[in-house]
């Protein structure tokens, strides 16, 4: 503390705020921003929002454009009842993936609040958005902002046009199976037409060159059956229409018998949307750590060249903890682990184990430990990682035991938990595992795919989920979901559970016995 | 560089849409709920905005989602104190609750009930919703009498009473502008200067070339004077009005209430409910409301809402005396062309035997023509709802309103005998009517 010396006059004192105080704290954060840590972003459009309108922005999914819907309106009654009853809090900010960076601040925060926010959304998440993987393969910054436009005066214009009460059910049944709207792998590149003829040209060709009479001539192998006709016509269908198909919202787009062309656009913009989101659910951890470690390293900075007073480093830190509280699994405020604080504290870690290692974690991280250079590492995490790897990554022995972690695991057939790993020695690599799992989308969605479907037969959509571990499926909302599904497929839909390890059928539901 | 921008002025109701499309939506289980909550309570308490909690059911937003219990599973948890690897912990029995972590249900399916405010506009309109009041023919635009002027800009043409003089005056001294009319300034100043040259006694010739040369120039001011006037017909500028119907918003309601011997506690009770139910429903229609409150025994006088309910009287049971008194008041106060009149009585059936006459012949006669509506309810004891289950039975007083209720479409009358009736007998009273 000796040491710091004041250099500066502090940007702000009090609490009060306006544009031009904001400015000056802006220039300063955005100097430490770019010049200390070399953070890269998107230009920063700051909203000024009043409480009244972040209800407004809760409603809409943080987005600030959205098509209208009534579960939108539901969400709304519920969060103004909650913040009127005074049950929950305002968050102080709303940051929006695009181009320009939008971030809604809310009016009522102070001058520090101010500070913290604008380190925290419009740079934190701002680098964070613009530098990770994920976000780049998935979203589309510049593009959202239109997007969303176009979507909200579609479906506004569908609803002139076909009723409220057609779009609605068109959503509703889309919504139902947004999480099922997203295609998990990138797809390769579409043929135009021309490379699509010239490829089938080949094959021919391919198929001309090597045919030889002789093969049907062999003999049959008595013990393998030759597959039937049908099987052979169902093994062609699959193929044809490139099934299996995760993507459930993208399928009955394509393929559904039933729907109208608005229809399909609607379920188009629905996944669209989804899409957008997928970044976010797979990087909540990184996304958080990174705005939160970005906003601790920033109002450090700024008090340390005496930009801001005591004052408000304490009310920001006094924020901040608030932020990165994890309560223990016994608490009554427990509700999972908290991903702002396994988030920062991970990269508060790194930044250590970059300066100053111990022995473990010169085992534990050879290419990082004691390198001492923190900020490269951690834009490395940043830009490379979503929560699952990171976690796989990075996730140290010094970690868990700050955190003390433990696994829990229940058998279905045994009558008690057991904890299998705690934080020790034998325990870290289980911990880690099992913690990167739980934030493995693929784990922890339910797999559902369509499996088949006879177009020219009885036009059945066959579902599949893939059970894993033997947990099955919540019976009642999975029968209302494929009640929205036969909404759209517009005949009966069937789901069969298979078992992943024995591929034994475990249950099946049909929409006609619903 | 950033763009601070605020907002907080714009538009805040962004999701008014996404609010209405839910109420909607939710509409069938909200209207139980509203409906209940005013069986439940007292009527004057659901007047605020009302708490209303709806089953999910039907607003859910379901998803697929993992079972909660069964299969195999591994949960990570911090803030360990106590285990060690290979501890065993016994599962809780099965239904009580599902181990630790709280399942978070962001969704709001976790719970059987959802809660969310109305608000006052919207409770009402749900509360009155379908409800129309009978005979409103009356009172639809196009046949008010009612009319009233109002304002409608500023016109060249009007009477002279409605000159705008600011506007007019302005518009007159564009033109002159326009036109480059003398200020009657410059022609004081050029009569000012002449009179001062007259006045010399021996002027230079200097002095009387320009003297000339100013009688020139007064000469040709007065003439531009004269060809651009000072107020042209054309400045002026009226004041318009238009004759705008006015609704009629105002009305009037009568209480009648038999406060004799016979209505105790209870029928008063019943009594006061189905008033103050007609006056809510009124008052979402009306500006402007009066009450008059009538007793009678076996004379009727006209008192304040608490002597009406709570103080006690003896004496008979005249029913005509109400009527006369609410017509003497009707014509001294509350011109039918003005007012729209409403009439509510209660009674526990009982009259003066041979008064029932009187009344039919009041009612059809003299008062049914000039109201918008005459409602009646007799109260009963429960036992004497079994009684008179059939609506053509009854004392005499009930058999002559009948006979008027056979006549006149705007005449209600219903038996009623527990509060729980109240509320269907107000429907049935004011459930719209066919047109």
């Amino acid at each position: 503390m000796a040491a710091r010396k004041k250099k500066e006059k502090p940007l702000f004192e009090g609490s009060e705020w306006d544009f031009a105080t904001m400015q000056r704290a802006y220039d300063a954060i955005q100097e430490v921003a770019f010049e200390d840590l070399g953070l890269d972003i998107y230009p920063n459009q700051i909203e000024i929002i009043s409480s009244e309108q972040m209800l407004d922005a809760y409603a809409s999914v943080g987005l600030p454009l959205m098509y209208k819907h009534w579960s939108f309106g539901k969400h709304f009654v519920r969060e103004e009842r909650m913040y009127s009853k005074g049950y929950t809090g305002l968050a102080y900010e709303i940051v929006i993936n695009s181009n320009p960076c939008i971030s809604y601040n809310l009016e009522d925060n102070t001058m520090a609040m101010q500070t913290l926010v604008m380190a925290h959304a419009a740079f934190g998440h701002n680098h964070f958005f613009k530098n990770n993987n994920v976000f780049r393969q998935w979203t589309d910054a510049e593009g959202i902002l239109d997007y969303l436009q176009f979507a909200k005066s579609y479906v506004s214009q569908c609803e002139d046009k076909h009723g409220h009460a057609a779009v609605e059910e068109v959503l509703d049944s889309a919504h139902a199976i947004m999480d099922y709207g997203v295609f998990r792998y990138r797809r390769p590149p579409k043929l135009s037409l021309r490379d699509q003829i010239e490829r089938e040209r080949d094959r021919q060709e391919y198929e001309d060159r090597t045919f030889s009479d002789l093969w049907r001539t062999l003999p049959k192998r008595p013990d393998k059956e030759e597959p039937s006709e049908a099987e052979e016509a169902a093994t062609e269908r699959r193929r044809k229409l490139k099934l299996p198909e995760e993507n459930l919202l993208y399928f009955l787009e394509k393929n559904s018998p039933t729907l109208e062309p608005w229809q399909r656009e609607i379920l188009r913009i629905v996944r669209n949307i989804s899409q957008y989101f997928y970044a976010q659910k797979q990087t909540k951890v990184m996304n958080e750590g990174c705005a939160t470690f970005v906003h601790h390293y920033i109002v450090n900075t700024l008090y340390d060249r005496g930009l801001l007073t005591e004052g408000a480093l304490l009310e920001i830190l006094h924020s901040h903890s608030n932020v990165v509280f994890q309560p223990g699994y016994d608490d009554r405020r427990f509700s999972g682990v908290n991903p702002y604080a396994l988030g920062f504290g991970m990269m508060d870690d790194i930044k250590r184990i970059s300066t100053e290692p111990t022995d473990e974690d010169k085992d534990w991280f050879p290419e990082i430990a004691g390198t001492g250079d923190w900020r490269e590492v951690l834009k490395d995490a940043w830009a490379n990682y979503r929560d699952e790897s990171f976690i796989r990554q990075y996730l140290s022995p010094h970690m868990m035991r700050q955190l003390k972690l433990f696994s829990l695991t229940d058998r279905e057939d045994d009558s008690h938990y057991t904890v299998t790993a705690i934080h020790n020695e034998r325990g870290y690599e289980d911990l880690r595992n099992s913690l990167a799992q739980t934030y493995d989308l693929s784990m922890v969605e339910p797999d559902i795919q369509v499996g088949d479907v006879d177009l020219r037969g009885d036009r059945r959509l066959r579902l599949q989920h893939t059970m894993r571990d033997g947990i099955r499926l919540d019976s009642a909302t999975r029968d209302e979901v494929m009640k929205h599904i036969k909404v759209l497929w517009g005949y009966d839909v069937t789901m069969a559970g298979i078992d992943r390890g024995s591929d034994k059928k475990v249950y099946e539901v049909s929409t006609a016995k619903m | 560089m950033p763009y601070f921008i605020d907002r907080r002025l714009n538009p805040k109701d962004k999701s008014l849409g996404n609010r209405q499309r839910f109420l909607r939506r939710a509409r069938a289980q909200i209207k139980e709920a509203v409906n209940k909550a005013l069986k439940n309570r007292n009527v004057s308490d659901t007047l605020s905005g009302e708490t209303i909690s709806i089953p999910t059911k039907g607003i859910a937003e379901p998803r697929f989602r993992l079972s909660p219990t069964g299969g195999d599973r591994d949960r990570i948890f911090p803030g360990n104190k106590e285990f060690d690897a290979g501890d065993r912990l016994p599962k809780p029995p099965k239904g009580g609750g599902e181990g630790r972590g709280k399942k978070g249900s962001d969704q709001g399916e976790g719970t059987d009930e959802f809660e969310f405010a109305l608000s006052r506009d919207e409770f009402l309109d749900l509360f009155f919703e379908d409800l129309e009041l009978p005979e409103l023919v009356k009172t639809t635009l196009k046949e008010l009498e009612n009319i009233k002027p109002q304002r409608a800009g500023i016109g060249t043409t009007g009477t002279p009473t409605n000159i705008n003089v600011i506007r007019t005056m302005r518009m007159a001294m564009g033109r002159r502008l326009a036109l480059k009319r003398p200020r009657s300034d410059d022609v004081m100043e050029v009569e000012r200067q002449i009179f001062a040259l007259e006045n010399k006694s021996s002027p230079t010739s200097d002095e009387r070339e320009k003297l000339a040369a100013l009688h020139a120039e007064l000469e040709e001011l007065k003439r531009r004077q004269k060809g651009v006037p000072y107020i042209d017909p054309l400045d002026i500028r009226y004041n318009q009005f238009v004759q705008k119907p006015e609704p009629s918003t105002k009305a009037v309601m009568f209480c009648l209430m038999d406060v004799s011997g016979s209505m105790g506690e209870r029928e008063k009770d019943l009594a006061k409910r189905f008033f103050v139910l007609l006056h809510l429903f009124l008052k979402r229609r009306y500006e402007r409301i009066e009450v008059v409150f009538i007793r009678h025994t076996h004379q009727a006088q006209e008192v304040d809402e608490e002597t009406f309910f709570y103080s006690r009287e003896t004496g008979g049971t005249v029913v005509s005396t109400a009527l006369r008194e609410m017509l003497s008041i009707v014509k001294d106060r509350y011109s039918p062309g003005e007012w729209n009149i409403y009439a509510a009585q209660a009674s526990d059936g009982d009259n003066f035997a041979g008064d029932a006459e009187k009344c039919t012949a009041l009612l059809s006669q003299e008062l049914m023509p000039m109201c918008q509506y005459y409602a009646y309810v007799e109260i009963l004891d429960e036992r004497e709802m079994e009684l008179f289950r059939n609506s053509e039975e009854g004392a005499a007083l009930w058999r002559c309103y009948r006979a008027v209720a056979a006549d006149w479409k705007n005449f209600a009358m219903k038996r009623i005998a527990t509060p729980a009736d109240i509320y269907p007998v107000f429907r049935e009273l004011f459930a719209k009517q066919p047109s």
